[in-house]
């Protein structure tokens, strides 16, 4: 009997990998493809962008201040609390920036798109676009995919700066150093590789929040009850997931890019 | 009573010779169990109107959904206007379903969208300009009798209203076949009959071939006896006796298609169930 359910546990497992592999693939590959919602496209655009904005400023700031506050007293004890701003900016702009964005936008959008999209399909509403000509994947799936990308690539570049300007104001205000130095540290040790690797892992966060939250939405079943699962699944494995690529990521581009 | 499909004020009986508009044959359908039924054969010839009759879960849904390739038959094939789509590949299907009209069950509105823009939905996505889209909405609307309903949007819609503009929907593109899925389940008998004479006046008036799936008795007897007076722009009984004869019966039962008939045929069906179900 449990041999039973693990084997059918198993075989969900890698039969969900598949189904998710076609539907991100299919999703990419429509870019390419007319028709092309280019509306849609600045719609979502709008919604995870600008809307993110906000959660986006307030996490980065945060952060940062959070970092200057433990990375100053430790450094002191080294009489290395100069270095403070190299410090915020590295882990801000390599790591953090992206990672937080990544997870913040995640827990706002992959659930959004997987509640909204679930609740089309417990109402028919997917069925009907099918019925009328219009494929889903292209009108309600790619333009999200797309715009969490573009947007999450800008949203990263938001955290970063509101990052390291909260390292700053804790910097400044509560640690008593001096702010020219801070910023001094924090530009003048920044390499493009660093640059880079922040830059490169918003593409890969955006498309796994947007196809998961997607992915979970269109396979939704058992009305409302499935909906709410749908959303749950859909955070819990694009948050899990990012963290995983985030290693994956800096694993590869740390052997090619070493700063 | 005994019904004859005697020539009445009706149109032109069915032209067998251009071919049938949907074609089911030996079709199965199963989701994770035992299949919801099998060996399904039954077609649908041009300006026909058959009835789906059959008791609450017996798969009469997926039947229709099965038609227009919404899901897969395991076993079988599905023709629709002469081509075979149980295999064929979603992207091909998409101008295929864009010719036919599907009215759901609860009416499937996109509640983000305002009543224009659900009922316009296709002409929008073919960038029809708005002008020419905003005068068939309105002449939509007036077919089903909610033209002032042109920009709420669909949650202030009572439930009948809301599948009246999913019919208007389903006609805005002059379909060459009409899916209706339950178009009177959980209405009042006031608005079903409204709902009934929309569905009349389309197959009296346009001669579209439809497909309507119910398990409400009535309304199936009404489509059969009544036909659309477009002088008085109402629905009116045929003359005692007489029946549509372009509008047929298909019963479903237990996984299998058990009757294929006339009403005539229906009522005087010597199978139990078909007895048990018109009692």
């Amino acid at each position: 009997m449990a041999i039973h359910t693990i084997d059918r546990t198993a075989k969900q497992i890698v039969l969900t990998v598949q189904e998710y592999s076609l539907f991100a693939g299919r999703a990419l590959m429509n870019l390419f493809r007319p028709p092309i919602y280019w509306t849609d496209f600045l719609i979502q655009c709008d919604v995870i962008g600008v809307g993110s904005l906000p959660i986006v400023i307030l996490s980065g700031f945060f952060t940062g201040g959070v970092l200057s506050l433990q990375s100053s007293a430790t450094l002191s004890a080294f009489g290395a609390a100069a270095v403070t701003g190299q410090f915020v900016s590295l882990t801000m702009i390599r790591e953090l920036g992206a990672v937080l964005t990544g997870i913040m936008v995640s827990g706002r959008n992959a659930s959004s798109m997987a509640s909204e999209l679930g609740s089309m399909v417990v109402t028919e509403q997917i069925d009907a676009m099918r019925a009328l000509g219009v494929d889903p994947m292209r009108k309600l799936v790619t333009p999200r995919v797309f715009a969490t990308i573009t947007m999450l690539l800008f949203l990263t570049i938001v955290a970063d700066a509101f990052g390291i300007m909260g390292g700053a104001a804790v910097t400044v205000f509560l640690n008593h150093q001096n702010g020219t130095q801070y910023f001094h540290m924090a530009y003048e040790h920044l390499r493009y590789p660093d640059i880079v690797q922040g830059l490169v892992k918003p593409l890969f966060f955006g498309y796994i929040i947007a196809s998961i939250g997607c992915f979970y939405g269109m396979r939704t079943t058992g009305g409302t009850e499935g909906v709410g699962r749908s959303t749950i699944a859909a955070v819990v494995n694009a948050s899990v997931l990012i963290i995983f690529v985030d290693f994956l990521i800096t694993h590869v581009l740390l052997s090619i890019l070493p700063s | 009573m005994t019904y004859a499909a005697i020539p009445a004020p009706q149109p032109p009986p069915v032209n067998a010779a251009q071919g049938p508009v949907v074609a089911l044959r030996n079709v199965a359908q199963a989701f994770d169990g035992p299949p919801v039924f099998e060996d399904v054969s039954f077609s649908v010839a041009p300006a026909e109107t058959r009835i789906l009759l059959g008791p609450a879960g017996v798969g009469k849904s997926v039947l229709l959904k099965l038609i227009i390739g919404l899901l897969r038959p395991i076993e079988g094939s599905v023709e629709l206007f002469g081509e075979e789509i149980s295999q064929m590949p979603e992207e091909k299907l998409f101008p295929l379903r864009a010719r036919a009209g599907m009215v759901f069950q609860e009416g499937a509105l996109f509640d983000s969208l305002t009543v224009r823009d659900n009922v316009a939905y296709q002409l929008i996505q073919e960038r029809v300009p708005d002008e020419a889209i905003d005068a068939r909405v309105h002449e939509a609307l007036r077919f089903v009798g909610l033209e002032q309903t042109f920009a709420l949007y669909p949650s202030s819609l009572s439930g009948g209203m809301r599948r009246r503009v999913a019919i208007a929907r389903a006609l805005i593109h002059q379909p060459e076949l009409i899916l209706y899925d339950s178009p009177t389940g959980g209405l009042d008998p006031v608005t079903s009959e409204t709902i009934i004479e929309l569905i009349v006046k389309q197959r009296d008036v346009r001669a579209t071939p439809s497909l309507l799936v119910t398990h409400r008795l009535q309304d199936a007897f009404t489509l059969c006896t009544h036909h659309f007076d477009s002088e008085e722009d109402r629905m009116v009984p045929l003359p005692e006796g007489q029946t549509n004869r372009n509008t047929t019966f298909l019963m479903l039962n237990e996984g299998h298609l058990i009757f294929d008939g006339s009403l005539d045929e229906l009522v005087h069906s010597k199978d139990p169930f078909v007895r048990e179900f018109l009692e």
